[in-house]
């Protein structure tokens, strides 16, 4: 046998790496950097530099490399508008949360080369996700992801919460990966390949020879996903873990997780159909009629108790953290329900369908993020401080501005008119209705519960903007509560501010184009 | 000939082994004999041509893996030979009732295959598992997650470093700054604390 080695690494496949390749090198460059900075907190300033530059020069380097829509490094990457729109979208998750971070690692002493090194990895791994062709790519992809958070999430080494946050998360973490990874091994063992494409083309055959394994292998992706997406009944670690974490950590982790599994799912669910001609129309059709039947309404039994489940006991929680969780729990829902209009829709309305879910998780990074700057802003320097509603009187008198934001981001998560959040669930409502009757189900539990979750948002904005620091018990020392805003929080809430404005006024910016490019996609798999 | 005697002895020295690992009472004579049966094992794949599998069997479980377990016994087990203080009783019942199971199930299986009159699969295609095969697919087809690996490995090195670094106990960096010694004696009091907590 002559050595046949057939690797060939072309400027295409470089190119479909750029973004992979300059935020792995600035992880790499923040790790060395910080050898040569003073241990001091306040000397760590260079790192949030570089993080930032690290990400401004990914997201560029991804909007403008020219790597043609395909499957590239060996059949193991896709470059196409899902990936770099996600791409987008985690790169903006990732400037943010560095941006949040900032003044807050500095004030609880956890400011490390290694904090914003891990933080740039988890976004290596979200990446990957996104970009992935490949079973084994998307596995390596969710370890990538979530290896980092399993650290960031001890990384108060010495608060029992953040320890058992940190332990929680990775042996439930470590329990869904082996999940994920049985599942990727049924897959193998039913269709004989891990080229997502492949396994659509051979799906057909596959489900009539041993059907038992398509649909176990295909149950085990979906579970071990819903445990990365925190979707109900997989939710149980969420609010524990993100109460314990440090509180950038959890904003970071909120978004990145949940997003790079909804990525992970648009991959497996649709075979990474949408989005680009390269799959061969039998492929797409297959994973939608034939599986769809199948996985739509279990995915819809999960969206329907992720929904509720999420928003009902997000109403009981003074805890500002752990009604974030809920609320991120509540809206893992909404996303689901995109999913179940994707699978149950004609290929037509699945363009559509991946718009909104496209849409929706941009949005949700944006207005989650600046959620957690008003817990980052509030919370103080103390042992176990995690702070509750109650806490958050005052900011309205003292920083106007700044309540103000949490406000637009508390009417965005609720879902309320002029803002993002609004377009971004009328989208998936919408897809869904237009899909079918599973769809309009779902999408009258949708707003349903988005009424309920209107009350626990606004008591949050009642708390931040109107409300008064209690005077009764200790007047002297609620009126000290110091919040802490500095320049960074600024910087990272006005941006996000000023995104879930600009697209809850301009969404059809970004929505029409999405679906324009995904459609086009669309016509090319859909015919026969 | 000669592949049927070595076939029997490496057989009845894994099986041998194995037994005596399972019924042996000393931690590191248990994995020493565990040893003999990977060794045997690695042989048992070297019979049947498959180099590369025999030589990672070798090097991984041998190499790596066993000194793992001699690293935990030695941890766990200060004094050397000491059997574990709690039994479990209802041990020895479930593994038997497994390993039962499991060998009904592959006996089932490889019984059925036969019965059936599958056609014998025949030997794999000529360089099929060999060094150089695997080689060629690692670097070649699943170059970039093998290279995403490595990122992989380097996180696992990073997260060990935090987690295992000593570090000056929390303070709040003002208090750091005033460095007072009372302050000193409070974190250290609080770290002793601590210690005493985890275990638990």
């Amino acid at each position: 046998m002559s050595v046949a080695l057939e690797f060939a690494l072309t400027a295409e496949d470089l190119w479909a790496m750029a973004p992979l390749l300059v935020v792995t090198g600035f992880a790499l460059f923040v790790l060395i950097l910080d050898l040569f900075l003073r241990p001091e907190p306040e000397r760590k300033g260079p790192l949030v530099w570089a993080s930032l530059v690290g990400v401004g020069a990914a997201l560029v380097a991804n909007a403008v490399a020219p790597a043609p829509s395909g499957t590239w490094v060996q059949g193991m990457l896709r470059v196409d508008l899902v990936s770099k729109f996600l791409n987008t979208v985690f790169l903006l998750g990732a400037g943010l949360a560095v941006l949040l971070s900032a003044g807050y690692v500095e004030r609880q002493g956890i400011a490390r080369g290694e904090y914003y090194c891990l933080l740039l990895f988890s976004t290596v791994g979200a990446m990957l996700m996104g970009m992935s062709a490949d079973l084994v790519l998307l596995f390596l992809g969710l370890e990538t992801l979530s290896i980092p958070l399993y650290i960031l999430a001890t990384f108060f080494k010495r608060r029992p919460a953040s320890q058992e946050a940190g332990l929680k998360y990775f042996l439930l973490g470590a329990f869904s990966s082996a999940l994920f990874l049985y599942g990727i091994a049924l897959v193998y063992g039913a269709t004989g390949t891990t080229q997502l494409a492949e396994v659509g083309a051979r799906l057909p055959e596959a489900l009539g020879r041993a059907p038992g394994l398509v649909y176990a292998g295909l149950g085990l992706l979906i579970v071990g996903l819903g445990f990365k997406a925190a979707a109900v009944p997989f939710h149980t670690w969420a609010p524990d873990v993100y109460e314990g974490a440090p509180t950038s950590v959890t904003a970071f982790m909120a978004v990145a997780a949940k997003a790079a599994a909804f990525a992970a799912f648009l991959r497996v669910l649709l075979g990474a159909g949408t989005g680009t001609g390269a799959v061969p129309s039998a492929s797409a059709s297959a994973w939608l009629s034939e599986l769809a039947t199948a996985w739509a309404p279990l995915i819809a039994l999960l969206a329907v108790l992720t929904m509720v489940l999420g928003n009902v006991v997000a109403v009981v929680q003074l805890n500002l953290k752990r009604l974030l969780a809920y609320s991120s729990i509540a809206h893992a829902g909404y996303l689901l329900i995109a999913l179940v209009a994707m699978g149950a829709g004609t290929p037509a309305t699945a363009a559509d369908a991946t718009a909104a879910l496209l849409f929706y998780l941009l949005v949700y990074t944006l207005m989650t993020l600046g959620a957690f700057g008003a817990v980052v802003v509030a919370e103080g320097e103390g042992r176990s401080e995690n702070p509750s509603l109650s806490d958050l009187a005052g900011l309205g008198a003292r920083h106007p501005w700044l309540a103000g934001m949490l406000a637009l981001f508390l009417v965005s998560l609720a879902g309320l008119p002029p803002t993002a959040g609004f377009f971004a669930k009328f989208y998936v409502f919408k897809a869904a209705i237009e899909s079918g009757p599973l769809g309009l189900a779902l999408a009258i539990v949708g707003v349903l519960t988005s009424v309920i979750s209107v009350y626990y948002y606004l008591r949050v904005a009642y708390y931040a903007v109107v409300a008064r620091p209690a005077a009764d018990a200790d007047a002297d020392a609620s009126a000290e509560r110091p919040f802490y805003a500095s320049g960074t929080v600024w910087v990272g809430l006005g941006v996000a501010a000023l995104l879930v404005l600009a697209l809850g006024l301009y969404p059809t910016w970004v929505v029409e184009s999405l679906v324009q490019g995904l459609s086009a996609a669309t016509a090319a798999w859909a015919l026969p | 000939m000669g592949e049927w005697i070595a076939f029997v002895g490496l057989s009845v020295a894994a099986l041998g082994s194995g037994l005596a690992m399972v019924l042996g009472r000393q931690p590191v004579h248990c994995a020493v004999v565990f040893l003999v049966t990977l060794l045997s094992l690695a042989g048992l794949f070297l019979l049947l041509g498959a180099e590369f599998i025999g030589i990672l069997q070798i090097v991984i479980y041998a190499g790596a893996i066993l000194v793992l377990f001699l690293f935990v016994i030695m941890l766990l087990h200060a004094h050397s030979g000491e059997g574990p203080r709690v039994k479990l009783r209802a041990q020895p019942v479930l593994a038997g009732l497994l390993a039962l199971g499991l060998l009904l199930g592959l006996g089932t299986a490889l019984l059925s295959a036969a019965s059936l009159g599958r056609p014998h699969p025949g030997p794999p295609p000529e360089g099929f598992g060999t060094a150089k095969a695997v080689g060629t697919t690692l670097f070649a087809r699943f170059l970039l997650p093998f290279e995403v690996t490595s990122v992989l490995l380097l996180l696992g090195v990073i997260g060990a470093v935090v987690l295992g670094r000593r570090e000056a106990p929390e303070k709040p960096p003002r208090e750091r700054a005033a460095g007072t010694a009372r302050a000193e004696a409070k974190a250290h009091a609080k770290g002793k604390e601590k210690k005493e907590v985890v275990p638990r």
